[in-house]
């Protein structure tokens, strides 16, 4: 067996796996024409901040868990964040007949 | 974890996660996104797995590959278009929007390489389920209660919005 004690998995490959996912997230965030696709991209930087809670809670306070609760917190508030997201979107669709965002304008001035 | 088969698994799993993720925000079907998306999600719980949170791994897999991609199928099916394979462009203000993200990715990743992380010796125990549930009881307790009202308003607003309005009733 190779052991590679300076190839361990430590936490900052972790931090760095959810900096790339958040940053893909935060590109279609922005960079979406569909509404739906801008939430698909809100849930992908949800999960990249629950990686970076949960290899916290392992690498730095293993016997708190308090890493592990918040990032329940944050998928319970991640569900409630797309049905309500969705619903507002199905309420616009039936108005406008549009799902894209360069349409929803009547809060311009 | 300085094993050779973990670093194996995380590099695999983090090519799955990258890759699919990248595949969601690139892939112009909307369908075949939530379908990546599933795929995202399903990885990311096997990095829980890989992290010691057994709970938590179960609770992705059920919440966002079970019902949050569920609801969005819904959701994109009920508000559809015409050509549904040109269902995902990018706007006018794509390639802005591609300079701050990387911006904020090379800076986060900036910071987390400088970071000297106070890293602790101890294992996590292995019942995870028990010691989450006692904190969520005692010292989370108000937390929970209002993560629980948040999804009872979050349900009943949901069904208020999505719901016909009759005109001038």
């Amino acid at each position: 067996m190779i052991n590679l004690p300076e190839l361990g998995i430590g936490v900052t490959h972790f931090v760095i796996l959810s900096t790339l996912l958040f940053g893909i997230g935060l590109f279609g965030a922005l960079a979406k024409r569909n509404a739906v696709m801008v939430l698909i991209c809100i849930e992908i930087m949800l999960n990249a901040v629950n990686i970076n809670l949960i290899a916290f809670s392992k690498f730095i306070t293993p016997l708190a868990f308090v890493g592990q609760l918040w990032a329940m917190f944050v998928i319970t508030v991640a569900a409630a964040e797309v049905g309500v997201g969705l619903a507002i979107i199905i309420a616009i669709y039936r108005n406008k007949l549009s799902i894209e965002l360069d349409d929803f304008d009547w809060l311009k001035w | 974890m300085d094993n050779i088969f973990t670093i194996a698994i995380f590099y695999a799993l983090a090519t799955v996660i990258l890759g699919s993720a990248v595949l969601v925000v690139t892939l112009k079907n909307l369908v075949h996104c939530v379908l990546w998306l599933a795929v995202t999600f399903i990885a990311i719980a096997g990095l829980y797995m890989m992290l010691d949170a057994d709970f938590l791994a179960m609770v992705q897999i059920l919440v966002y590959a079970g019902a949050v991609c569920i609801m969005i199928v819904f959701g994109i099916m009920l508000t559809r278009r015409r050509d549904m394979s040109m269902s995902n462009l990018n706007n006018s203000q794509f390639r802005a929007a591609a300079l701050v993200a990387l911006l904020t990715t090379a800076l986060s990743a900036f910071m987390a390489f400088r970071t000297a992380w106070t890293v602790s010796a101890v294992p996590v125990p292995p019942k995870t389920v028990e010691a989450i549930a006692e904190l969520m009881l005692t010292k989370y307790v108000i937390p929970f209660e209002v993560a629980a009202i948040l999804l009872l308003v979050a349900l009943i607003g949901a069904i208020v919005i999505a719901k016909e309005v009759k005109a001038n009733d």
